[in-house]
């Protein structure tokens, strides 16, 4: 059992299982259904050995799997999980788990092709956060895109096709910057496994290079400003669940990237290029806070906000430089540094819910539009509670899994720079004027068309997809320690790493 | 013991609301309210338990963590519990108004719809009340403190088919969040500089911190000891969940909730929690002279402008609501005036007399069908005299004629203020002394208008007028004598002694006690009482003696009606500035910017380059072989005349 190669199933099973759906789409839609659960089910149960036998104590990678690939470029396949990768390969699974429970009673085309998406986007997204090579992880990074294309451009709305192909030149525009990064690492490392770049020695100007050219693969994943006009194209377009793909799952990726490569490997980049990323962050979280708010689109709407949180997430793995070079305290900085991963975590909860439940209204009434919506709570009261929940944990309320990123990274700049701190908690009312407007509109008031008078009543599988998220939401809202205590060590070897000096 | 105790007294209204919410159905509206009910008994016997043991027996108090929250960086967050003096009086307050309201509102919300959805809302609020005052730390505070502006956002937008109860919730939420912006502020200069979240570790921290003389940069070059920023910024979330000016506009409308919500949550409980917090943090504020002036001047501004308004309102809610803005005035004045205990106690005090104001005033509505106009009132103490009585026990406490509780608390509070040195005392002085006129006019108008003058409801109503059943007269007596006697009983405790109610929760400086009555009786020769007196007998006169006199001011004094009915322009303001002005602002900045500037240019206009320079080369590859000649020999030439040229 120690040499199982858990990391390794985790990736394939979903890859091979997609294949597998894809050749017995001709069966009954319920064949093809129960398949890609019982995958979904499986590798969301295999997580439990891995989180049961993961070392807290080290931040060295662990069930490590290990083949020689392109010996000549001394390339290799090469797994492992860390204290942060860890929380994410969870995620990953749980979400595609959550994805299938939402759809099952979807009433898409080619449902076998369908689901087998979104099991390829669980195997591609685990490899990406698994693989500790780097061209591996380019290479699982890049496939990414395939099934979220597919998915995208095959069951979107109107304009889908448009969306799909700015989706697919933009990011993949982005990740070529990347592909030339590693390949100059890996040729002066020798290596191409990530540790290896993490020890290597660089001049200060190639420093600054690097960074850009990592950084703007990653601010284009995220997405930051002003690379975000993808992302509510795409949101509005996506079937039910390929938005959730993208908002839960995709978009950590971009920071995820910041956490193993800008932060360990270009630690001494000139300061012009940190206070341009906090900048930029300050601007996703006011800037697109305030376009959010006058959005007629839920869709586009919580969109918008999920850049807003993502501003976050990249602000407080940003602001440890500034941090130690105003105070020098280190545990502030850590402080700042773990809400990053928290935010970035807890994101996908209540973004991934938002974007469920408004698909679930728009396959109903066909429409994500605020104005067609009025009085639903009187309709749907079960959903309003949930969604309420979901609103809350968006806005950053105390008991949601949404405020703990949130706080701590506020807290953590307050000493190191009043303005940061001060321009970011303007999100405590602008998060609120947006989430909560929205929500007045569409739940609160009078039923007033009829079309949300004769609303088709939640699938149970719908509800339980919803309630399983909510349940999350408020239990890591309450006790987030469970997700911390995996994280401590790795965060504190990446702190060490990201405040190393690393010039020649 | 103790710990289990206090457990039991939280968690016992969160248990009664869970299952009132989520099993709403499956029990039915009696299993809602007594499941609740029966929570909120146990939670008051065993917060009376507590009170008993902490502050007649004199046992010491606990200071535990339950279990930690986050632990990162070496820093903690930790849910646990402060019991001492002011929590153990705190909890006895909230359960006790909790429980009575509970009860009342058997009767108030009987034949609603969301019947179970209430008393799991009101139960979910005593739960984050208690959160509130037992914290033992900036973060549970904060918990608690955003959780009973999220029940209050729930609960004034109860009836959420009505568009002005949709409006008022989320202007209350997003007002309440502009303080919290100051209150996180706050917490995180706290956090920063002191390493620590927890109250007892700060207090012990922050005279040396003052001591070490460091100070912040914010605006420009000027430096700021950090203790007033500190103080300042928690000043601010207290402004927004007490209500001060200017971010006072959201209670006005939090009418738009039930009844028995402006009862418990927007005058007796949520509405303190910022008064609360400033007694909590007392020794941190003691140490900032500058901070306490600022709160002394707010609180005394608010007491006066938002007590005037109360003057021109017709409903018979609103008026009531004003007077709630009006006294937190007085309780924050107090904290500025570093009279904590006194603050406090009219916190007790208030708490009594105001949700029996509050009551009685539901009560008034029911019996009217739902009738909120004063001016279709009128003559309703021959129909309704138990309430007549209550509503006039509260308005001789509000007003604070003795011996009501009301003035034993707001006396020591004047008294406070005229004695104080610090910079804007003598305005402070002035301005809470002009209230208490305006406090006896505007309560006793209501009164006058409402229970005497003429009968001015159609006959239908008329004949329907009689008191309801128990279950919302029995809170109401209930209520009336604690308005009467608790200033009498609590005087000497609260603000006489040494080691007194409050025990060292709070600072306080006791001065010399000369005995409830001498204070009644010294009175009668003090400044506020005749200030009193005099708002008291000018409503006599204006509305019953002389009807026609509010015509005569109406008539002459137009702007000035102008100014009060529009609150001073602060809604107006508010709406155009900042409502429109931030939806102006995303419009420019989505339609231009994300959309033309980035979408249309940068990256649609990449496409186009590329798409332009497709073109541009499409129309080089033509397919005819002499097209290609003629530019290999173009080429060639070039290059021939390059080498001879330049070579």
């Amino acid at each position: 059992m120690t040499n199982f190669p858990l990391l390794s199933t985790l990736i394939w099973l979903p890859i091979l299982g997609s294949v597998v759906l894809l050749l017995i789409g001709h069966r009954s839609v319920m064949t093809v259904k129960w398949l890609a659960m019982i995958i979904s089910i499986v590798s969301l149960l295999l997580c439990v050995p891995l989180w049961c036998g993961f070392d807290t104590s080290t931040a060295s990678y662990q069930f490590t799997e290990f083949a020689s690939w392109i010996p000549s470029y001394n390339i290799n396949y090469a797994l492992g999980v860390d204290g942060i990768s860890i929380l994410m390969v969870a995620l990953t699974t749980l979400t595609t788990f959550v994805i299938l429970l939402a759809s099952w009673n979807s009433n898409q085309h080619n449902i076998a092709q369908f689901f087998a998406t979104f099991l390829l986007a669980q195997g591609m997204m685990i490899g990406v956060f698994a693989a500790t090579d780097t061209i591996l992880f380019y290479l699982f990074w890049e496939a990414m895109l395939i099934p979220v294309y597919l998915n995208l451009g095959m069951w979107g709305k109107e304009h889908r096709v448009a969306a799909s192909i700015k989706y697919f030149i933009y990011t993949f525009t982005g990740s070529a910057l990347m592909l030339i990064a590693i390949l100059y690492l890996g040729y002066n490392a020798k290596s191409f496994e990530m540790t290896d770049l993490w020890t290597l020695k660089i001049s200060h100007d190639l420093q600054d290079l690097i960074f850009i050219a990592f950084a703007l693969a990653f601010i284009v994943k995220i997405p930051m400003w002003p690379f975000h006009t993808w992302l509510p194209d795409v949101h509005s377009e996506s079937p039910s669940g390929g938005s959730v793909v993208v908002a839960a799952l995709m978009l950590k990726l971009g920071v995820y990237g910041f956490l193993r490569f800008n932060l360990p490997i270009t630690p001494d980049i000139s300061s012009f290029l940190i206070w341009g990323m906090i900048i930029l962050s300050l601007i996703a979280i006011v800037y697109i806070g305030i376009i959010a708010i006058v959005q007629t689109d839920m869709k586009r709407l919580i969109a918008y906000s999920s850049i807003a949180h993502m501003g976050f997430a990249v602000l407080g793995a940003f602001m440890i430089y500034i941090i130690i070079a105003n105070t020098g305290n280190a545990q502030i900085a850590y402080l700042s540094l773990e809400g990053a991963l928290m935010q970035m975590f807890s994101h996908s909860f209540s973004t991934g819910a938002l974007f469920i439940g408004v698909a679930l209204l728009s396959d109903r009434l066909n429409s994500s539009m605020i104005k067609d919506y009025s009085g639903l709570a009187h309709k749907l009261p079960l959903f309003a509670v949930l969604m309420m929940i979901f609103a809350l944990s968006n806005v950053g309320l105390p008991g949601t899994s949404g405020f703990v990123g949130e706080f701590m990274i506020i807290l953590s700049s307050f000493k190191a720079n009043f303005w940061v701190t001060f321009i970011a908690a303007s999100t405590l009312v602008i998060g609120a004027s947006y989430t909560l407007w929205m929500y007045k509109r569409v739940f609160f008031g009078q039923v007033t068309s009829e079309k949300v008078q004769n609303i088709r009543p939640l699938y149970k599988t719908e509800t339980a997809s919803l309630v399983i998220l909510a349940i999350l939401v408020l239990f890591f809202g309450v006790y987030p320690e469970p997700l911390l205590s995996v994280s401590h060590t790795s965060v504190a070897n990446l702190l060490a790493q990201a405040l190393a000096v690393k010039t020649i | 013991m103790m710990q289990t105790m206090i457990l039991t007294i939280i968690l016992a209204p969160l248990f009664g609301a869970i299952i009132s919410g989520a099993f709403g159905r499956v029990i039915g509206r009696v299993g809602a309210h007594c499941i609740t009910i029966l929570g909120m008994i146990v939670s008051f016997v065993f917060a009376v338990m507590v009170f008993h043991q902490i502050v007649i027996l004199g046992m010491l108090g606990i200071n535990v963590n339950l279990y930690s929250w986050v632990m990162s960086g070496g820093f903690q967050f930790n849910v646990g519990f402060l019991i001492d003096n002011l929590s153990a009086v705190m909890m006895v307050v909230v359960t006790f108004v909790s429980l009575l309201v509970h009860v009342y509102s058997i009767g108030y919300m009987r034949g609603d719809a969301g019947y179970q959805r209430f008393f799991s809302y009101i139960s979910l609020f005593t739960f984050a009340m208690l959160m509130l005052v037992t914290a033992n730390n900036f973060f549970q505070l904060f918990f608690g403190w955003e959780g009973v502006g999220l029940v209050s956002y729930l609960l004034i937008g109860f009836w959420f088919d009505r568009e002005s109860a949709n409006f008022g919730s989320l202007k209350a939420f997003i007002v309440n969040r502009l303080g919290d912006f100051g209150f996180i502020l706050g917490i995180g200069a706290v956090l920063t500089f002191f390493g620590t979240v927890d109250f007892s570790q700060v207090f012990i921290q922050a005279p040396q911190l003052v001591a070490s003389g460091l100070t912040v940069n914010i605006l420009g070059h000027e430096s700021w000891s950090i203790v007033t920023v500190i103080c300042i910024l928690l000043f601010i979330g207290a402004m927004g969940k007490s209500a001060q000016m200017p971010l006072h506009i959201w209670l006005p409308e939090s009418m738009e909730g039930p009844t028995p919500i402006s009862a418990l949550i927007h005058a007796a409980t949520m509405v303190t929690a910022g008064v609360y917090m400033l007694a909590r943090l007392s020794p941190l504020y003691e140490l900032s002279a500058s901070a306490l002036s600022f709160i002394l001047i707010i609180g005394a501004t608010t007491a006066l402008f938002t007590g005037i308004l109360g003057v021109v309102q017709n409903d018979i809610k609103r008026v009531v609501a004003y007077s709630t803005l009006s006294q937190l005035g007085y309780m924050v004045a107090a904290m500025g005036a570093s009279a904590f205990t006194a603050g406090i106690f009219h916190l007790v005090t208030h708490a009594a007399f105001k949700a029996l104001l509050f009551l009685s005033a539901g009560s008034v509505i029911i019996a009217m069908h739902h009738e909120q106009d004063m001016r279709k009132m009128g003559g309703l103490r021959r129909y309704l005299p138990v309430t007549y009585i209550c509503f006039l026990i509260g308005a001789l406490a509000l007003a604070a004629i003795p011996p009501f509780s009301g003035f034993y608390s707001k006396d020591a509070i004047i008294l406070a203020v005229k004695n104080s040195t610090i910079d804007g005392a003598g305005y402070a002085y002035v301005a809470l002394l002009l209230g208490a006129f305006v406090t006896a006019l505007y309560i006793f108008r209501a009164f006058f208008m409402t229970f005497h003058t003429k009968e001015k409801m159609d006959s239908y109503a008329r004949a329907n007028l009689h008191e309801d059943t128990w279950v919302v007269w029995l809170p109401l007596i209930l209520l009336a004598i604690p308005a009467v006697l608790i200033g009498v009983i609590l005087a000497k405790p609260m603000l006489y002694e040494a080691n007194g109610l409050l025990g060292n929760a709070v600072v306080n400086t006791p001065s010399h006690y000369l005995g409830v009555w001498t204070m009644a009786l010294d009175s009668l020769t003090s400044l506020p009482f005749w200030f009193a007196i005099a708002g008291i007998f000018t409503a006599w006169l204006a509305y019953i003696q002389y009807p026609n006199i509010p015509e005569f001011f109406m008539k002459h004094f137009r702007w000035l009606n102008v100014v009060l009915v529009k609150k001073y322009g602060f809604d107006d303001f508010n709406q155009w500035f900042f409502v429109n002005g931030t939806r102006q602002l995303g419009h420019i900045l989505y339609k231009f910017a994300d959309l033309r500037i980035i979408d249309d240019g940068f990256v649609g206009g990449t496409t186009k380059m590329v798409r332009w320079c497709s073109l541009a080369l499409k129309r080089m590859q033509t397919g005819y072989l002499y097209h290609y000649v003629l530019a290999m020999i173009v080429g060639v030439i070039a290059f021939v005349l390059w080498q001879v040229l330049v070579g």
